[in-house]
């Protein structure tokens, strides 16, 4: 480890990094804007200036910009001499004379970049008497304000936009002076990481347009470190509310997990929580007044739970882990189910079998970054997992990256002269979908083929890499060909990923990709294997192994009572299928946040919390156990956790309620011992009693405003503070000032950093593991070095049937998840109901693009405009899934088309 | 002893001294402008609200009685939805008037808001807002920043230059 001296103190630091880094590692306040620590550097904003000195005698030393300059053996600078300050201090004076008088109302302020610096360097005075420059603004869709008189040019935006996220519509036009950053012209941004841009541009150019909505500065937010809940991934967020609304969701960082980035279905699809649409008051049907208080619902449940009737306990892929748990305790683990289709269960459980048998590492997302070639086999992980996507995307650039530095010394984070040297290298990605992908841009093999030929292509593929595995008769050329470049491909990497899910509805593919990464895993070759899953909390009802509900539809009569937790089974199963269902549940409880299909259903309606209203844990498609907490308390209405009202109603069971509530830790300490294969999780969080010096962890900031005045309209004396017994976080602002533990962060700051770059005091290193090891526990770790077993069936090709298509789901970041749809500006962005058909079957057809057209499946008629494909591969028929509105179908089923019959002329 | 009589002597004398105490609230007592009592929310020259809700005055406040909602209207422009000061929080420091980048808060010289009940002393922006523009006559925020809110366009105010045109490739 080199030596340096800083201010004539000598300091141990890592080799290979820049002084910037190095210093803020250290915990020095050194002001810069154009280095971001995912982005490298390119010294383009004069910010990070120190002096560097030639040796220990020299006393003249000269100005270098410190993300520039490598650390040296022996180095000697100075970050506070006065002619490097005298220098910081310039440049943002330069700055702020063009900068509009703006703060007041900038969104940024309070969290600017910009600001901090200022205060930072200390200008505090415009000595400037002349005008300002000023740019007109565009218009950038629902989802980002643009402001661009507060750009400061530091390029940060492009860089994370265009390199980092591969966005093609966002650029820097015009020159000198007059530089603008934005688009050709207005419209809406199209990357589906745009969201990022509010932190990543150091100032208000780009700020968040929902917040706009119910404006709140950071410090008066009410913040928990929470979980997302809209796809699989698990991508760690920060949830801030005030006057009991969540008002926003920004970026935690997981240096394992999702790093700096957001998706903008995470990011903005928050708005559920505040939705009218909202469940808050139990209400039992078929009686007056339909809505009851707490105990003549307990009451009411007394009678139905206690009869000596079956329990159905149907869990929720998007309900926590404990609340799941809870519910299966209450039925019974014969009786506990979860409600999605034959088939959804049926993939789930098989990709939570192969991620148990330990024969393969699964990845975190970090870990993918750093795989040096990458297969996908038929996900569409840029709809059903887009940061994951962001992460293959990262593996391309970085092992391009590492290719071209074999040759030179430069350091990767130089980031300019890293891509100079890369120019258009890409690293190794095979992109296998039904359909065109924005990943397609950046693969070296790309296959659009029916989920059929993936498979055999991944059995194949296995068979090259593996010769005793079997080979795949009768392979047609094209994907004989793709399979040996691939699998050549695979065998020189270092570290290949294999990526899949169940998003086709074929277990072959998930199969083949199990082998692939089995028989890549030899000697130095460290596979690694991610299955994506279709909901924030799919892995926990697959790793339970629990039947889909349509499994139960036999056992229920007169006699038995349903519980449905959290979700909507119109979602899952066709219409026709899910009435025939309910016709049967003469008794149905069900517990949810939102008015739904289902909800409509229930004779009981119990309101259950939301993430920001719940303490919980989601298990993410790598097997990670994570936390959420819960944000505030509502102070209308009975929500509750799920699992709060499953003790409630299992006391009024066992008639011996003690009183004693469970927290979410005891009900994962009894989860551990009744299922081992959950063990660990109960590590996940720390107990509720914890404290550091004797104090809580506060929710809020410590200059949160208006506390003796926010309620006072309703009674001018405060009431007490809320407790919360089920974590060591409190609902004020009093409590541990300091840096929490990694998993309890509520909000990132420290003295002089207001922005979300104060991360970098939270973190071991500048862009590493947050102090004490990034937050979750991961429950499926590696255990043998190669596989025992293989998938050996590999399925034959069957010719389909005469004029029929294979139905399958199209997924879309805005739109296919439930959720995130309640958010105003995603609904913005859902595309409207389409069906899918290849260019050939369209032509074959004879039916023209827009026109409606109408798709029989299981004896359903289904009429929407036809949009034709042009990647799609022939014999298939997309439809957008989970769109608002739009029934749930057979995914995997053979369907019929035929011209509309209805309305021909639309 | 003597110390007993030298106070009583002087006590005495004070029967001769100008008296200090008036006569209130028949008799008014005279305050300086910068008397730090009611605080009031003020108008522009333009008669539009000043308050641009950007929370620094709840922020800077001390014991935490001011507490607001920003809003937006069509044309962008920022003002509170409510604004509310609880009254029998405050202290009358002043430092929401010193932490207002805008002018619009302001402690006026008058004190006379006493209450029989507390719950009165919580006011709401209706009883706030007065059609003035109090002691800092002639400010106008929106003419001094650089967003375009229906007050000025962008390049218009008086510290601008006009927008800049993106296809000038000139020098
Ligand atoms: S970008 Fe920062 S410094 Fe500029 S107006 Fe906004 S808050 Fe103020
Ligand atoms: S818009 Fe923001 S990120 Fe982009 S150059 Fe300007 S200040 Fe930097
Ligand atoms: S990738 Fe998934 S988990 Fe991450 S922010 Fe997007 S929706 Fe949420
Ligand atoms: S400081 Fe002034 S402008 Fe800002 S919210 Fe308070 S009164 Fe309004
Ligand atoms: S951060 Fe070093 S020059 Fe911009």
């Amino acid at each position: 480890m080199p030596t340096i001296y800083i201010d004539n103190k000598p300091y141990e630091v890592k080799a290979g990094k820049n002084l910037l880094e190095t210093c803020l590692t250290l915990g020095l306040d050194l002001p810069y804007f154009c280095w971001h620590p995912a982005l490298g550097s390119v010294g383009a904003c004069r910010q990070c200036a120190i002096t560097l000195f030639k040796d220990k005698e020299d006393t003249q030393g000269r100005i270098v910009m410190s993300c520039m300059e490598p650390v040296k053996e022996g180095a000697c600078i100075s970050v506070s001499n006065a002619t490097a300050k005298a220098f910081r201090g310039q440049v943002i004076e330069w700055l702020m004379t063009n900068h509009p008088h703006d703060c007041p109302v900038c969104d940024e302020g309070g969290c600017c970049h910009l600001q901090d610096m200022t205060v930072m360097t200390g200008h505090n005075y415009r000595r400037y008497q002349y005008k300002k420059r000023t740019y007109l603004n565009q218009y950038l869709g629902p989802l980002l304000n643009h402001e661009m008189n507060r750009c400061i040019q530091c390029y940060r935006c492009v860089r994370f936009y265009k390199d980092y996220a591969g966005g093609e519509d966002l650029n820097v036009f015009a020159a000198h002076h007059h530089v603008y950053f934005g688009r050709e012209k207005d419209g809406i941004l199209q990357s589906p990481f745009s969201g990022n841009l509010v932190e990543v541009c150091p100032t208000g150019v780009f700020t968040d347009k929902t917040l706009k909505q119910h404006y709140t500065r950071k410090w008066d937010l009410t913040a928990a470190p929470s979980v997302c809940q809209h796809c699989s991934l698990g991508c760690n967020t920060t949830a801030g509310e005030r006057y009991g609304k969540i008002r926003s969701i920004t970026n935690r960082y997981n240096g394992a997990v999702n790093g700096y980035f957001l998706c903008d279905r995470g990011r903005f699809g928050y708005e559920f929580v505040n939705d009218e649409n909202r469940i808050t008051q139990p209400l039992i049907r078929n009686r007056v007044p339909e809505a009851v208080d707490e105990q003549s619902l307990m009451d009411h449940l007394k009678l139905l739970l206690t009869q000596s009737r079956t329990l159905i306990g149907i869990g929720s892929s998007r309900a926590s882990v404990e609340s799941n748990f809870a519910l299966r305790q209450l039925v019974g683990s014969e009786n506990f189910y979860q409600g999605v289709s034959l088939d959804e269960a049926a993939l789930g459980k098989l990709i939570a079998s192969i991620l148990q048998s330990g024969a393969v590492h699964t990845p975190s997302l970090k870990e993918m970054e750093q795989a040096d070639a990458v297969l996908v086999l038929g996900e569409d992980i840029w709809n059903t997992a887009p940061i994951m996507a962001l992460s293959v995307r990262q593996a391309v650039m970085n092992s391009a990256a590492a290719n071209a530095l074999q040759q030179t010394s430069i350091a990767g984070w130089h980031d300019a002269a890293v891509r100079e040297l890369v120019q258009d290298n890409k690293g190794f990605l095979a992109n296998a979908g039904l359909t065109a992908s924005p990943l397609d841009d950046i693969s070296t093999c790309t296959l659009h083929a029916t989920p059929h030929d993936i498979a055999v292509m991944g059995f194949a593929i296995a068979h090259a890499i593996h010769p005793g595995l079997p080979e795949v008769p009768q392979l047609n050329n094209e994907l004989a060909a793709k399979a040996a470049q691939i699998a050549k491909a695979l065998q020189q990497a270092k570290r290949p990923l294999i990526i899949s899910g169940p998003s086709c509805y074929n277990e072959a593919m998930i199969k083949a990709a199990f082998d692939i990464a089995g028989a890549l895993n030899t000697g130095e070759r460290k596979a690694m294997l991610s299955y994506v899953l279709p909901a924030c909390n799919s892995m926990t009802l697959a790793m339970m192994q629990a039947p889909s509900f349509e499994k139960s539809i036999d056992r229920i009569n007169d006699n038995t009572v349903v519980i449905i937790l959290e979700q909507d089974l119109y979602r899952s199963i066709p219409p026709a299928k899910a009435n025939a269902f309910f016709n049967r549940c003469k008794n149905l409880i069900v517990l949810d946040s939102l008015h739904n299909g289902t909800t409509e259903k229930a004779q009981v309606l119990i309101p259950a919390a939301t993430m920001a209203e719940a303490d919980g844990t989601l298990i993410n498609n790598e097997g990670r156990a994570q936390r959420y907490y819960q944000v505030f308390v509502p102070t209308t209405g009975m929500v509750k956790e799920s699992w709060k009202w499953f003790w409630q109603m299992r006391s009024l069971q066992t008639s011996s309620g003690n009183g004693l509530e469970l927290h979410p830790n005891d009900w994962l300490t009894k989860l551990e011992k009744t299922l081992p294969q959950f063990n660990g999780i109960s590590r996940v969080s720390y107990p509720p009693e914890f404290r550091i010096h004797g104090q809580a962890i506060p929710r809020e900031p410590h200059r949160y405003s208006g506390r003796t005045a926010m309620l006072a309209n309703l009674a001018v004396s405060e009431p007490k503070p809320l407790q919360d017994n089920d974590s060591p976080l409190s609902f004020t602002m009093e409590g541990y000032p300091n840096r929490p533990p990694a998993s309890l962060i509520p909000f990132f700051w420290a003295p002089g950093w207001n922005s979300i770059q104060s991360v970098n005091k939270y973190q071991q290193e500048t862009g590493g593991a947050l102090s004490g090891g990034d937050p979750g526990i991961r429950l499926l770790e590696q255990k043998t070095g190669t596989p025992t077993a293989y998938f050996t069936d590999i399925p034959e090709a069957l010719p389909a049937p005469r004029n029929k298509w294979l139905l399958l789901p199209a997924y879309h970041i805005f739109g296919s998840d439930e959720l995130s749809a309640y958010s105003a500006a995603i609904r913005e962005l859902c595309p409207e109901p389409y069906i899918g058909l290849s260019t050939q079957d369209t032509a074959e057809l004879g039916i023209t693009d827009g026109k409606n057209i109408t798709l029989v499946a299981e004896g359903e008629e289904y009429t929407y405009p036809l949009k034709i494909q042009e990647h799609l591969c022939n014999g298939i028929v997309l439809l957008p899934a989970g769109l608002p509105g739009m029934p749930a179908l057979t995914w995997g089923s053979w369907a019929t088309i035929a011209p509309s019959l209805k309305n021909n002329a639309v | 002893m003597i110390s007993h009589i030298r106070t009583m002597w002087l006590v005495f004398l004070h029967l001769f001294h100008k008296k200090a105490t008036i006569q209130y609230p028949e008799e008014k007592i005279r305050l300086r402008p910068r008397y730090k009592g009611r605080i009031v929310l003020t108008k522009d020259p333009d008669g539009g609200e000043r308050c641009v809700g950007c929370y620094l005055c709840a922020a800077a406040c001390p014991v935490d009685c001011i507490a607001l909602q920003a809003t937006e209207d069509e044309h962008g422009r920022r003002y509170p939805e409510f604004f509310r000061i609880n009254f029998s929080r405050c202290i009358f420091c002043g430092y929401c008037e010193e932490a207002c980048p805008t002018y619009a808060i302001q402690l006026i010289p008058d004190f006379e808001m006493a209450e029989f009940k507390r719950q009165n002393l919580v006011f709401e922006k209706e009883d706030l807002l007065i059609d003035s523009q109090g002691k800092y006559p002639g400010y106008n925020f929106y003419k001094a920043a650089g967003v375009n809110i229906g007050v000025k366009e962008k390049g218009a105010g008086d510290q601008e230059e006009r927008p800049v045109d993106i296809h000038d490739l000139l020098p």
